[in-house]
């Protein structure tokens, strides 16, 4: 296999890792509303961690997304 | 660039810094398109702040504009350090207004105006230039306030005395790390956002010049799936600059208040 299909082959493989991150996001919200619709007045809150664990769950997508141009771009 | 004139799509081409003076290889003054962007971004804050500071008593519109900026600022900070937190206000206001202001100079359409668009906060220099004097405002005022008692944040209470050495490590190296992901975040997201309009905004041009039935329907499919994007990446640059803004006040609270 030469170097530009491997690139190719483990770009897309490290894309993988954004669509975890998508199910981490996915999962802060989804259990942040569901708490929500339960108790609407304790919802305003807590906005601030809904952010903190947004920020943390999407940072593993972008380092995936990072990797993925690093091979793209980087390695020759 | 252009499309016709390659074939290929060259997302990366919009992140390129190009010297306005002087050049890049080895001369003492280099005035870059980052450092005019950078500019524009202090000269459209300044104007933002300086039309909203006049203190009058009825405020109007634009009053009311700068300080729902600034009362959003302030109550974060309060919330998450306390009543001590007041005197990290300027900070935290400098950090949020920055990065909302340069995300969203980014998405803006100054192409149809003429001018080369360029996002500030699209480089790694610039956005862990913020995280790393983010994260020497936690070091500086840990360290004055506690002086080596500091070290007491990397264990936990109730650590057992077997785990200790182990906690105190694993704790340590995600303080060390904080301020990596701090300047990764901004950059990452701003640079994934624009990629992905550049890669479906080329897809718009493709279908168009490929013709025939199929070319223009991918043509409509993509340019209105980028008014989906770019709806989102205004929502993103707030959020990030909101989380950049954040999670600084979280990593003082820390150094302030020691857990």
């Amino acid at each position: 296999m030469d170097l530009t299909s491997a690139k190719v082959i483990g770009a897309g493989l490290a894309a993988i890792g954004v669509g975890a991150a998508a199910i981490g996001v996915g999962n802060v919200f989804g259990s942040f509303l569901e708490s929500a619709i339960r108790n609407p007045a304790a919802a305003d809150g807590q906005q601030g961690r809904l952010y903190i664990g947004f920020a943390a769950a999407e940072l593993l997508g972008l380092i995936a997304f990072a990797v993925a141009m690093i091979i793209l771009f980087v390695i020759h | 660039m252009s499309v016709a004139a390659t074939g290929t799509i060259d997302p990366m081409h919009q992140f390129q810094i190009n010297p306005l003076v002087g050049n890049l290889d080895g001369s003492p003054f280099v005035f870059t398109n980052s450092a005019l962007w950078m500019l524009i971004v202090l000269a459209l804050i300044f104007l933002f702040m300086l039309g909203g500071m006049k203190r009058q008593l009825v405020p109007g519109r634009w009053q009311v504009a700068v300080e729902g900026m600034t009362g959003f600022v302030e109550s974060m900070v309060t919330t998450s350090i306390g009543p001590e937190g007041r005197k990290f206000i300027p900070w935290v206001f400098t950090v949020f207004m920055f990065f909302l202001f340069g995300n969203l100079l980014g998405v803006m359409p100054l192409a149809l105006a003429g001018a080369q668009p360029f996002t500030v906060t699209s480089q790694f220099t610039v956005t862990s230039t913020m995280a790393i004097m983010s994260f020497a405002i936690v070091l500086i005022t840990g360290f004055w306030r506690h002086k080596h008692r500091f070290f007491t944040l990397f264990i936990p209470h109730g650590t057992p005395m077997l785990l200790l050495p182990l906690v105190f490590v694993i704790e340590l190296l995600s303080f060390m790390v904080r301020p990596f992901s701090l300047g990764l975040r901004p950059f990452v997201a701003m640079i994934a956002g624009h990629i992905l309009v550049e890669v479906f905004g080329n897809f718009v041009i493709q279908g168009i010049n490929a013709g025939g039935a199929v070319g223009p329907a991918i043509s409509l499919l993509s340019f209105v799936f980028i008014v989906g994007v770019m709806s989102l990446e205004l929502l993103v640059c707030a959020i990030q600059a909101y989380v950049f803004a954040l999670l600084t006040s979280l990593y003082i609270n820390d150094a302030v208040n020691l857990h």
